[in-house]
């Protein structure tokens, strides 16, 4: 693998439109399930089922969907804390599904991972500083003489005092929790850094803070970002192209301008419409689309196309197949035979 | 006036600390009208719902003071058997996660008739009867096999529909809703919500809606007050008060969120600083600290709320100040677009 550009090394020049840091191809992530008798046959919940995409160097590639779409699982199986059933997994062009462990141990060099509840994410035990060291220990980061002056660096790129590290994760809030964990991602300099619901358990006052240190590290050293979210303002505040999942298929990805001001897939408008924005004049005159029905179970989906059940637009035809992706417009793909 | 509180005051007692949770809470409701209560987390909204219905767990809380007036009459006043009877009947209240205020080991039609029986005093086949009734209001299909289904059996939008019939059972004047979709997925939020706005004004029941979400505020709200520290910091009704905030925290709240109609990419203006330490409170005015607008007066001086103009209140020296301002745009200097 290539060497990474890191926060001592900020990449320089814009990235290249050509220059893929991630690529998914046919990615499949099936569990096995019990069947409700005991003697039944076991099955399996499909909660990835053939999703591919690139993430380019440099850009935020925002995973919208709700419950069961297999947003999360997508952000497991690109940092290898599950392995796919099936599909490649290309980092830097190095297939991980099939790189041996050597390779994956130096996964999280180039890796990383920020979750949505840092009251869970951070050891209660350790120190900040403890949390903080961990990593730079374990991949050997920095001498042993300078960890203390690490610490202190990383800390203060995420906007907090020295005086910091002393303290254990139930002293802060539920912001600075969430700089902490930024700060332990950023650690052992990656390129690279999956965020499954960053913000989503934070107040709103505070989540403003994360969403512009998120924005300001990207543009200082260069990261790439997978987004995962299920909040569509937050998505489209900090993502460049925004994919839409639901029960483990992409039904739609296009750039950020295309997917808000022109969507085309029915379940991208109706959860478009349903996201209501903090602007009374606005939400007087909006039209609303209101689904039908619950979202199935992803252990027992539809045949055909899986939004059919509660798609207003559904037509016979959609029972036949899954829809694949298709060209819609330019970097806009959806799939649905109705658009 | 159907719902008065004033001065609601409930505190908490927390290894000796005194922390004021609700301080000096006051607001209306009128007849058939939806106020939107908004705040962070420890704000004080819950408890002040909580507070209404006298179902704070004392200790550790304790209810200091105030009133609570319902039609005039003083709930904080009258005897628990009255708070008894008044509790389904005039005033129901509906949580954030109905797992919890459902109970597993009952069918869901035991829940609601026991309910009405109580309270309207139906036989049991009567009972059924108006439980079938409110199902289907509530639009959960094949109502009769539901009513002999546990809880488990329901999704979580299902249950909140559950619990919505069991507030209007018995046609209550006001429904205190805490943050009643919070934990639901988009589009199953937009159905609850939907259901419950239309059938509130159907049957002409006023509402309380706690939430922290601007959107769902602005989406279904007539009138706001704004909740900081215990206290409410602002209101008005809901076009006034995202037209012409007067308190410097909604400011900062309407500047802080991403919104759908944002130019994307625009930069987030967050709050400054931390929520609220309740145990710790500043001198004068508890956001001052966090205030772009805060002077010498503020920090020795608590403001009170007072009409700025009409009904539109709120608890600031600097409200005159804010006139014409819509959102902050340089997070530490006040220097603000004006239109």
């Amino acid at each position: 693998m290539t060497s990474i550009a890191g926060p001592a090394a900020p990449v320089t020049g814009p990235p290249q439109p050509t220059d893929n840091l991630v690529e998914v191809r046919g990615l499949r992530m099936y569990f096995p399930i019990r069947s409700e008798s005991l003697i039944g046959r076991p099955g399996v919940l499909k909660a990835v089922d053939d999703v591919s995409f690139t993430i380019r160097r440099g850009e935020t590639l925002g995973l919208v969907g709700e419950s069961g779409s297999g947003k999360s699982t997508i952000g497991r199986c690109l940092h290898m804390m599950y392995k796919p059933t099936a599909g490649e997994v290309l980092f830097e062009g190095t297939d991980l599904t099939k790189a041996p462990r050597r390779i994956l141990r130096q996964l999280p060099k180039q890796a990383q991972v920020i979750f949505q509840d840092p009251f869970s994410s951070l050891d209660p035990r350790m120190s900040i500083e403890q949390i903080l060291t961990e990593p730079l220990i374990i991949h050997d980061a920095v001498p042993h003489s300078e960890r203390r002056t690490e610490v202190e660096r990383l800390l203060s790129i995420v906007g907090m005092t020295a005086r910091m590290a002393s303290r254990y994760p139930h002293e802060l809030s539920g912001g600075q929790r969430q700089r902490v964990a930024i700060a332990r991602a950023l650690a052992i300099r990656p390129a690279f850094i999956i965020c499954d619901e960053p913000v989503s358990a934070l107040d709103v006052s505070v989540r403003a803070q994360v969403l512009n240190l998120l924005e300001d590290l990207q543009e200082e050293y260069g990261l790439t970002y997978l987004f995962i979210a299920h909040d569509l303002s937050v998505v489209r505040h900090i993502a460049d192209r925004v994919a839409i999942l639901y029960l483990g298929h992409m039904v739609e990805i296009a750039d950020r301008d295309e997917l808000f001001g022109n969507p085309q897939h029915p379940y991208t408008k109706a959860l478009l419409s349903a996201a209501p924005v903090p602007d009374p004049k606005i939400e007087a005159t909006r039209q609303r689309i209101i689904l039908k029905g619950e979202i199935p179970s992803p252990a027992n989906k539809p045949s055909g196309c899986v939004f059919r059940m509660r798609c207003p637009m559904a037509i016979d035809e959609c029972a036949v197949a899954m829809p694949a992706l298709h060209h819609s417009a330019d970097n806009h793909d959806v799939a649905c035979i109705r658009v | 006036m159907l719902l008065e509180v004033r001065q609601l005051k409930t505190y908490f007692d927390s290894d000796g600390e005194e922390i004021k949770a609700v301080d000096g809470v006051s607001f209306e409701l009128n007849e058939g009208e939806t106020l939107g209560l908004v705040g962070e987390s420890g704000s004080g909204k819950s408890v002040t719902g909580l507070s209404i219905l006298r179902l704070v767990p004392c200790p550790p809380g304790r209810m200091i003071g105030g009133e609570v007036l319902l039609n005039g009459v003083n709930l904080l006043a009258v005897s628990e058997e009255q708070m008894r009877q008044l509790r389904g009947k005039e005033i129901a209240m509906i949580f954030q996660e109905p797992m919890t205020s459902l109970n597993p080991v009952l069918t869901i039609g035991r829940q609601i008739t026991e309910t009405i029986r109580k309270h309207l005093g139906l036989s049991r086949y009567d009972a059924r009867r108006r439980a079938v009734e409110l199902l289907t209001q509530v639009q959960i299909t094949d109502p009769e096999r539901r009513l002999s289904q546990y809880p488990h059996h329901f999704s979580g939008g299902m249950r909140q529909r559950v619990m919505f019939a069991m507030a209007l059972a018995c046609n209550p004047k006001v429904i205190i809703a805490d943050e009643p979709t919070t934990a639901l997925d988009v589009t199953i939020q937009a159905q609850v919500l939907e259901l419950m706005s239309n059938l509130s004004t159907e049957f002409g029941v006023a509402m309380v809606l706690i939430t922290h979400d601007l959107g769902v505020v602005a989406r279904y709200s007539d009138r706001v007050s704004v909740m900081y520290a215990g206290r409410v910091v602002e209101s008005a009704t809901t076009d006034e008060l995202f037209a012409a905030p007067k308190h410097p925290y909604t400011l900062g709240l309407l500047s802080s969120v991403p919104r759908l109609d944002m130019a994307p990419g625009e930069r987030l203006e967050p709050i400054k600083g931390n929520p609220p330490d309740l145990g710790n409170l500043p001198d004068g005015c508890s956001y001052s600290p966090r205030c772009p607008f805060a002077d010498d007066r503020c920090r020795a001086e608590e403001p009170t709320l007072r009409s700025i103009d009409g009904r539109h209140e709120a608890a600031c020296w600097k409200s005159d100040e804010l006139t014409g301002i819509t959102r902050i745009v340089n997070r530490d200097v006040p220097q603000q677009v004006r239109v």
